[in-house]
């Protein structure tokens, strides 16, 4: 089988966590990792027998065969890549709050957003709960939406901690501009139990239509279009109307395929991502014949 | 012993003192409150949503007012004092800061789940770049040991917090233990200590005692011990207790007593009283913000509020999980088939 080119830029836990997911691709061919300095992820990388490359990210952006790039740094990198990338033809998902172009749930908006040149995977919670929105609101038409993430401590990197208010900021947009909801709220909570819990998310909706078996009905179908690429999603709470509101929990297991099971948070953004890519190299690929 | 020193009071009535009235406070009430305090002597005034700033939600509980409404409310009559905010980083954002320092807000206490103080660093930062005292607050200290608490307390030292809190926020804590985590916290810290207290096991003025004799320069609490589970300690109490050990407060006795037998308890939905499921919260070691949304789950389900708080004390829920409480519902219903 045909497959296309990848690059991921930051190899630290999400990083490598991609490149795994990656290699286990039938559409992707791992090509380079590149990170600033020597480091654990990079030497991960070229143990697996990948390129990489250290503060210079010409290797990939004079690749002519390297059409998708993976960016897992940070929001003020990837302000710095885009526009290189973007000059160099690459086709850029972006992992970073930078948000440089729309945001993208697989199973919600991909298929309108297959042309443009840069993606943002919104956050761990959106991914987890713009579906769920998105589930409801079509049925049902969402006036407001809310969500609740509790994550383990252990899974909150340094770049969720620092910068707290970014989560709940873009979750909130996402859940309004990919979600539909006319109004939306996030709320991030972490907890340190020991052994660490796994991701849960709480999304209430207040409706228009509240017509449990319509809705129950869209959610079910859109579990299973999620489960397609993140296969530790589940159902926890199926939707529970009362009123107008609308009650649906979620639960996130990881792959486990670099990150421990628990860190479900940080897997269903980079499974989301690779399903963004499978996508995109479908596509091209086509286009590749068709030239 | 400890006489002629002085501790600094922070009045919660109309922001922990929120959750017993569902956040339901309007700006007549807030104003009334307020300014009674204010005129009592009272330093901090907290006012917002029970949950912080931000509160207002699905899984906290709808408030009658904004944020912003409620400050407006509070803000004119307060001439003494200081308006003072919570706010819960993961639910308030440093934009509802902003938006309290504009309506004249003087201080933050920046509360987070005691092992995850970092999340707060730009809070702090922020409160300290706009001018306000910022106060660093660590809630359910009762789940960690000692060294854990001061750990915590010295990273909010190292972000710039003027102040920090060991707060009990399940009133799971007995006197000694509540010696063991202020103490620690006095010896390892060079800002001022506080204490919050919750009266779940009835202990609240009892343990704000015993964070005063080992140090606590600051201590919470609620008129008529309004607030979430069975309440905090009681100001008009406190301030009686205190002046009777020879602590300075700088409040009138007869004048807070007058504000929470005139003002606040009038507004009083019911009793201030430890039932059954308070108590259960402070003995499981609850959150104790859980109270009210546990009953309401409860009975919908038909089940007994004790077994899911229970049961949410097993799993190590912390403050803002209040989905949970659903969640655990829907399962024993579940179970019971």
């Amino acid at each position: 089988m045909e497959r296309v080119s990848v690059a991921i830029i930051g190899p630290g836990n999400i990083g490598t966590d991609l490149m795994y997911k990656v290699l286990r691709s039938p559409r992707l061919r791992m090509d380079v990792m590149a990170g600033i300095e020597e480091s654990e992820g990079i030497r991960r990388a070229r143990d697996l027998g990948i390129r990489t490359t250290l503060g210079d990210l010409r290797p990939i952006l004079e690749d002519g065969s390297i059409r998708l790039v993976f960016d897992a740094t940070g929001a003020k990198y990837h302000l710095r890549h885009a526009p290189l990338l973007r000059a160099a033809g690459k086709i850029v998902i972006d992992l970073t709050p930078a948000a440089v172009g729309p945001y993208v749930v697989p199973s919600v908006n991909l298929g309108e957003l297959c042309g443009e040149p840069n993606l943002n995977m919104v956050t761990c919670g959106g991914q987890a709960t713009v579906p769920i929105v998105h589930a409801i609101h079509r049925v049902a038409v969402a006036r407001y939406a809310e969500m609740v993430s509790a994550i383990s401590s252990k899974s909150a990197g340094p770049g969720t901690r620092q910068n707290i208010d970014e989560f709940t900021r873009t979750t909130a947009r996402a859940i309004c501009k990919v979600g539909g909801a006319r109004k939306g709220k996030a709320i991030i909570v972490l907890n340190p139990a020991d052994p660490p819990i796994i991701m849960t998310n709480t999304v209430y909706v207040d409706v228009e239509i509240p017509d449990e078996a319509a809705i129950r009905d869209s959610v079910e179908r859109m579990v299973r279009e999620v489960q397609a690429y993140v296969p530790g999603y589940r159902l926890r709470v199926p939707p529970m109307v009362d009123g107008t509101r609308v009650t649906t929990i979620i639960e996130v297991e990881g792959a486990g395929d670099f990150l421990p099971k628990y860190s479900g948070n940080l897997d269903i953004i980079t499974a989301a991502s690779v399903a963004v890519a499978e996508k995109l190299a479908d596509k091209l690929l086509v286009k590749g014949v068709t030239q | 012993m400890s006489g002629g020193k002085s501790i600094r009071i922070v009045d919660s009535t109309l922001r922990d003192g929120s959750h017993a009235v569902s956040h339901q406070f309007d700006a007549e009430q807030i104003a009334a409150v307020a300014g009674g305090l204010d005129a009592a002597g009272v330093e901090y005034i907290e006012v917002a949503h029970g949950d912080g700033l931000g509160g207002a939600s699905c899984n906290f509980g709808w408030s009658k007012l904004t944020d912003d409404e409620m400050l407006r409310a509070a803000a004119p009559v307060i001439r003494k004092g200081k308006l003072t905010v919570l706010l819960l980083p993961g639910i308030g954002t440093k934009k509802d800061l902003e938006m309290a320092a504009g309506l004249g807000v003087k201080a933050v206490r920046v509360a987070i789940h005691v092992t995850e103080a970092d999340i707060g660093q730009q809070h702090i930062g922020l409160a300290k770049k706009m001018g306000m005292e910022a106060f660093g607050f660590l809630m359910m200290s009762h789940m960690v040991p000692p060294e854990k608490v001061v750990e915590q307390a010295r990273l909010f030292e190292s972000y710039g917090a003027d102040v920090v809190y060991v707060a009990d926020s399940a009133g799971a804590m007995l006197p000694d233990d509540v010696k063991a985590r202020v103490g620690a916290v006095v010896e390892a810290v060079n800002i001022p200590v506080g204490f919050h207290a919750h009266n779940n096991m009835t202990l609240a003025v009892a343990n704000s005692l015993a964070a005063a004799q080992v140090g606590a320069g600051f201590l919470d609490g609620t008129c008529r011990g309004l607030g979430a589970g069975a309440g905090n300690a009681q100001t008009e109490v406190l301030a009686g207790v205190l002046d009777k050990l020879g602590y300075r407060t700088g409040i009138d006795f007869f004048g807070i007593m007058d504000v929470a037998e005139g003002i606040v308890e009038p507004m009083m939905h019911r009793p201030q009283v430890i039932n059954n499921a308070a108590l259960m919260l402070g003995y499981a070691g609850v959150y104790s913000s859980f109270l009210l949304h546990t009953y309401r789950s409860a009975e919908k389900f038909g089940l007994d509020p004790r077994k899911i708080l229970v049961e949410l004390g097993k799993r190590r829920m912390v403050g803002g999980q209040e989905d949970m409480i659903i969640d655990v519902a829907y399962r024993m219903l579940q179970a019971k088939g």
